[in-house]
């Protein structure tokens, strides 16, 4: 079923695919954002394949990567009961496509790995913080996050610290 | 006056009100805020505010070793505390490429679907209660802690068992697994009937619960949704069947499902479900093999404390597993 999709992939959106891989018998297909609408939709629609459960939307930080950001699709067919995860690159700043035309679920996916990570999705409905409260700074999944941050209590005195004892 | 105005404009001007629902507090279950907009009585738009419960489970992971997270995959449902545990340790065995012995699979399997049916038990107790029938929560609870007494048993902990270990167990079960599972058992399929007679076709129940939170099929796996959910809809579909694991391939049971995805055919398929969990159970508590309760991989799996006590090369493993965690780069060297 792998080298189906893939097939008609390349014959399809021979451009787009960057990168194929397998491991543990689970394929990834790693291609060009500009084209994972078109992809997800073809990858939906076609009766062989018939992905229609979109199983998991995340993202994965890479910080020593460029482009720094992976977003990876899950994609599931419960008529046909087969599975490809689709990953698409991206850096800090810049947007992906929404894929919520293709899934309605995409939708509170997108939104959180928007809220962790930052990465916005270029027409999402409604593309705001779900997790974390509508105030907060930073994206917390990301590795430059820090895990424990400690506010200072008391600092009426932060400009003499107190003299070691001798 | 008022009736002359009220003739004046045929259709009097109405606007619609914003309500908060909630968010209510971290002790009631499943904290969550409902922005709901109101046209008198009718909701008409509805926002919910999720993430009153985000603990950054995630973030932890990422800053823990393997051992170490399984006991925060207790914490993401208290109530389904072993099912957690195996759904991750399932992720990190493929990783690994490591399988857990026969044994430790079989004690899965009856430990999960016992995990189910007290997760099934809370689930109906406390709905029948928040729609105003209380007696099936003190029935529910009632039985729901012999499970945990189950839960107990092996892992010396009620909800936060953490049992499962990568590779397999944490320690063997003990004797007194076999009799208490067979009383289970023996007795729960009564218990299922008197649910049901104080359900199934109790008028409030039936009036609370048909015809709402309806889905269709179609919407349910568009939106994502799985599990006895997406039973209750009418699609017949379950992971345990389709992408076995566990050797779940190797019991016999039915996927009950459901018509008109509404609350009731939800609770229906709940109830089946649980006796399914039973009829697995059985069939696993029957075939328990004989043999090691995990796989003794080096460099993964603690070595047993005998030989940690008199080996210098286990007591080294034992060292470097707790304060290192495994490595994954050394694993497929390996």
């Amino acid at each position: 079923m792998h080298d189906l999709i893939l097939k008609k992939l390349k014959e399809r959106f021979a451009e787009s695919i960057l990168e194929v891989a397998e491991f543990r018998k689970e394929p990834t297909i790693v291609v060009r954002k500009e084209y994972i609408i078109r992809i997800c939709r073809f990858l939906k629609d076609d009766p062989e394949f018939s992905f229609n459960f979109l199983s998991d939307l995340c993202a994965v930080d890479w910080p020593e990567r460029k482009p720094r950001f992976e977003v990876v699709y899950n994609l599931y067919s419960i008529s046909k009961n087969h599975r490809v995860r689709l990953k698409v690159r991206v850096d800090d700043g810049e947007s992906v496509p929404s894929v919520t035309s293709v899934w309605s679920t995409a939708d509170w996916h997108e939104r959180e790995a928007f809220d962790m990570f930052g990465i916005k999705f270029e027409g999402h409905p409604d593309l705001r913080r779900i997790l974390m409260s509508e105030d907060w700074e930073g994206h917390p999944l990301r590795k430059d996050f820090p895990l424990t941050k400690e506010e200072v209590m008391f600092n009426y005195n932060k400009d003499r610290p107190p003299r070691i004892m001798k | 006056m008022n009736v002359e105005i009220l003739k004046k404009t045929e259709k009097p001007e109405t606007e619609t009100m914003i309500l908060n629902m909630g968010p209510h507090h971290p002790s009631t279950h499943g904290v969550l805020r409902v922005i709901l907009e109101l046209d008198g009585e009718t909701i008409v738009k509805a926002t919910p505010d999720i993430g009153f419960l985000h603990t950054g489970i995630e973030k932890t992971m990422e800053n823990k070793t393997y051992n170490q997270v399984i006991p925060l995959t207790d914490r993401m449902d208290y109530v389904a505390s072993l099912s957690n545990n195996l759904a991750y340790l399932l992720a990190v065995e493929k990783l690994l490429d490591i399988q857990a012995p026969p044994k430790a699979e079989f004690v899965r399997v009856i430990l999960t679907e016992l995990t189910r049916i007290a997760s099934h038990l809370w689930w109906v107790g406390t709905h029948a209660h928040d729609i105003g029938a209380m007696t099936v929560l003190l029935y529910a609870v009632r039985e729901r802690e012999k499970l945990l007494d189950i839960f107990e048993l092996v892992s010396g902990q009620r909800m936060m068992t953490s049992y499962f270990r990568i590779g397999g167990l944490a320690k063997d079960i003990p004797e007194e697994f076999e009799p208490k599972v067979r009383e289970v058992l023996k007795t729960f399929p009564d218990k299922i009937e008197d649910y049901e007679n104080l359900l199934t076709k109790n008028r409030i129940w039936l009036n609370r619960t048909v015809g709402v939170g309806t889905i269709s099929a179609e919407d349910a796996i568009d939106l994502g949704v799985s599990g006895p959910v997406l039973r209750a809809c009418g699609a017949e579909w379950d992971i345990r069947k389709s992408n076995p694991y566990s050797g779940y391939d190797e019991f016999a049971f039915d996927i009950p499902t459901g018509k008109n995805g509404d609350v009731y055919d939800r609770y229906l398929v709940r109830l089946e479900e649980m006796r399914q969990s039973l009829r697995i159970v059985n069939q696993a508590l029957d075939g328990i093999p004989e043999g090691d309760f995990v796989e003794r991989v080096p460099g993964v799996v603690l070595p047993p404390k005998e030989e940690v006590l008199s080996n210098i090369e286990a007591l080294i493993f034992q060292f470097k597993l707790v304060v290192e965690g495994l490595s994954l780069h050394r694993i497929t060297q390996r």
